[in-house]
């Protein structure tokens, strides 16, 4: 990352990345990164939010390293079983004598797997689904708007169960299920940008010059819609989190005994009143990452768009 | 409606383009619902039960297993299959539940009062409580107070829904004993009243059982103030925005030139303009805390449409789970049109 040092005395390097006249693309997008990066870095809460998110990568990264316990394989049934939070045990033991911490540490390997994997479906689709319905308008603009609305008629939650209910529970199926109900916001943003991008004098150019359609929706529209877009999916995070971990938390996401933090938090729910710390500390884990993502989302808008930043 | 009286003259052209309006809606509506059911009907054929197994068992010999194939209409083609769900759904038919054995539609008209009363007391605690400080937030810019509304939304937009009521019991059921627990009411006086609406507050209160009234107030009060907690969250954060904009309009500084006093400013012509946005916003959080309910009524055994989808999905109840689903679809589809058409009646400017 740049920036911390030196700020005040421009020395080489700085003077090249903000330099006017940049003599590569690479120095023009890296210019731009490095300011986006400044005005970023002003918003306490946003830098907060990204501290969350590298932690949440670093512990799923070295979760081997970190656990003290492995996440599956309990203790001693007869004495270590439903603990309190301890020097040992640092966040307690659950109902199969296990290390919560130790569980809470794998199980954001789940958490980051799912909002990584329905971020890489989703966000395609509704790129797709939008600039094509944009660019296109007529019929198809038609049709695919439509098919958008349907989608968007269903509460999310409701939708991914039922779908879930169709393929069976699993954290595969989950991670299909919440990417299917997530792709329509993003089609809806991707298309409204297109609408103005597509009577800018540069497509008219592009056209001229004889770009075919594909060409002119996947070289020239797609990347201009592509931050408004990731800003949104970013947004979405920590709804994404929040669905999984309800599907979870319903018994149809991820199957034991594997630590996903929605299950843990139905099974402390048989222990409440006594143990409490078996239900509260995974929905702890929620969320703060949760928050995390929704500071770093809201602060990537500020920098990305500044138009919805009010 | 009432805006094409006002107009006056012109009476005739403001009830054409309501009447083309009205038609557009309706096809809007017709599309969106055909899509539900066209959604709910493919979900239900990728389902890897095969329903011909679940009724003839999987020793039953192959005549057997056609004929109930037949009967059920599986060997029909695809679209034909669907024309068939299609007419059944538009006269409320899907089949049987094989939990509880009732048509689904029973069930569900069983179920909905009690969702309904919840999100409806959750919305009206997140309207009631929401708009205010989302207007003292605005008005107070970057205050404590202001901080605090910002802090709300935030956690509300990250706080699992499920974990906040199970810490609530936790705390306000089984510490501190303010609430009763899970549940609707208590089995000692559910056969004190007859129900009428469906809506336990409102029967108990019609029949004068206010013992009963006041024990299903207790069961209410914790998930209704958790939904109302949701609500709030995105209530207060969208007022103050549009607080926020209309406070910077030219009219509110003519107010104040007027010499109006600051609270007439604010909560009389500002929030007057910001109300038009915010119904859309209310009506839409409604919807939201359909969703919600899913997870709450799971939490707290509550006997609403939420439960019933997660019971029958339990169950492979597939009837029940798709039944369900195009319920809450259509009433949030409803709703949405209701807002959309609210924020149209309310402001001018869409004429």
């Amino acid at each position: 990352m740049a920036g911390s040092p030196a700020l005040s005395q421009p020395t080489g390097w700085r003077a090249w990345l903000l330099s006017p006249e940049p003599h590569s693309r690479w120095q023009a997008r890296l210019g731009r990164f490095y300011l986006g990066w400044r005005s970023f870095s002003k918003n306490p809460l946003a830098v907060i939010g990204l501290a969350i998110v590298l932690l949440l990568i670093l512990v799923a990264l070295f979760a081997d390293v970190i656990a003290p316990y492995s996440p599956i394989v309990g203790g001693d049934l007869r004495t270590q079983r439903l603990l309190p939070p301890s020097e040992t045990f640092w966040l307690g033991t659950d109902d199969q004598a296990r290390d919560i911490f130790s569980r809470i540490v794998y199980g954001s390997r789940i958490t980051l797997f799912v909002v990584l994997l329905v971020s890489i479906i989703a966000t395609p689709i509704g790129l797709l689904v939008g600039t094509i319905s944009g660019y296109l308008g007529g019929w198809v603009d038609t049709v695919l708007m439509r098919i958008t609305d349907i989608f968007l008629a269903f509460p999310r939650l409701v939708l991914a169960l039922a779908f879930v209910a169709a393929l069976g529970p699993g954290i595969e199926n989950a991670v299909i299920a919440i990417a299917i109900t997530s792709w329509p916001p993003y089609a809806r943003i991707a298309r409204a940008e297109t609408l103005m991008i597509r009577n800018s004098d540069f497509i008219a150019a592009v056209k001229l010059q004889g770009a075919s359609t594909p060409r002119i929706i996947f070289g020239h529209v797609m990347p201009l819609c592509l931050s408004s877009v990731i800003v949104r999916v970013t947004l979405d995070m920590a709804g994404i989190i929040l669905t999984a971990a309800g599907l979870g938390f319903l018994g149809l996401g991820a199957q034991p005994p594997s630590p996903e933090w929605g299950a843990m938090v139905a099974t402390g729910r048989n222990y409440l009143i006594d143990q409490w710390w078996v239900a509260a500390m995974p929905g702890i884990a929620i969320f703060v990452v949760s928050l995390g993502f929704n500071l770093l989302g809201d602060g990537l808008r500020d920098v990305l768009d500044p138009k919805a930043a009010k | 409606m009432a805006s094409s009286i006002a107009n006056g003259s012109g009476g005739r052209d403001a009830l054409r383009f309501y009447l083309t309006k009205i038609v557009q809606f309706v096809l809007v509506l017709a599309t969106t619902l055909l899509g539900l059911v066209a959604v709910t009907f493919l979900i239900g054929r990728v389902v890897p039960i095969d329903p011909v197994i679940a009724i003839v068992g999987d020793r039953a010999p192959a005549h057997v297993y056609e004929r109930a194939r037949q009967e059920l209409g599986l060997d029909l083609p695809l679209i034909q299959q669907f024309w068939i769900y299609l007419k059944k759904a538009v006269t409320g038919d899907f089949g049987n539940s094989v939990l509880t054995t009732n048509p689904v539609m029973v069930d569900i008209a069983n179920a909905f009062p009690a969702t309904f009363e919840l999100a409806t007391l959750g919305t009206l605690i997140g309207t009631l409580i929401g708009i205010p400080l989302g207007v003292l937030a605005a008005v107070k810019r970057g205050s404590l107070l202001d901080q605090f509304v910002r802090f709300i939304g935030l956690a509300g937009y990250s706080i699992p829904i499920f974990w906040l009521g199970l810490m609530g019991l936790l705390l306000f059921y089984a510490k501190l004993g303010w609430v009763a627990g899970p549940g609707r009411i208590d089995v000692t006086y559910s056969y004190l009243y007859t129900p009428v609406t469906g809506i336990v507050l409102v029967d108990t209160a019609m029949q004068g059982q206010w013992d009963a009234f006041w024990d299903a107030v207790s069961h209410i009060v914790l998930p209704a103030c958790l939904l109302g907690y949701f609500s709030l969250a995105y209530i207060s954060r969208m007022t103050r925005s549009f607080m926020l904009n209309e406070l910077a309009q030219e009219y509110v500084i003519a107010a104040r030139v007027k010499g109006l006093s600051e609270m007439r400013v604010i909560w009389k012509h500002a929030l007057r303009n910001a109300a038009v946005p915010l119904v859309t916003v209310i009506a839409l959080s409604y919807a939201n805390l359909l969703e919600g309910s899913v997870l709450t009524e799971t939490v707290f055994a509550w006997p609403g449409l939420g439960q019933y989808i997660t019971n029958s999905l339990q169950n492979a109840d597939m009837n029940a789970v798709l039944g369900g689903t195009l319920a809450i679809g259509t009433v949030f589809v409803l709703l949405n049109l209701v807002s959309d058409l609210l924020y149209r009646l309310l402001d001018p400017r869409t004429r």
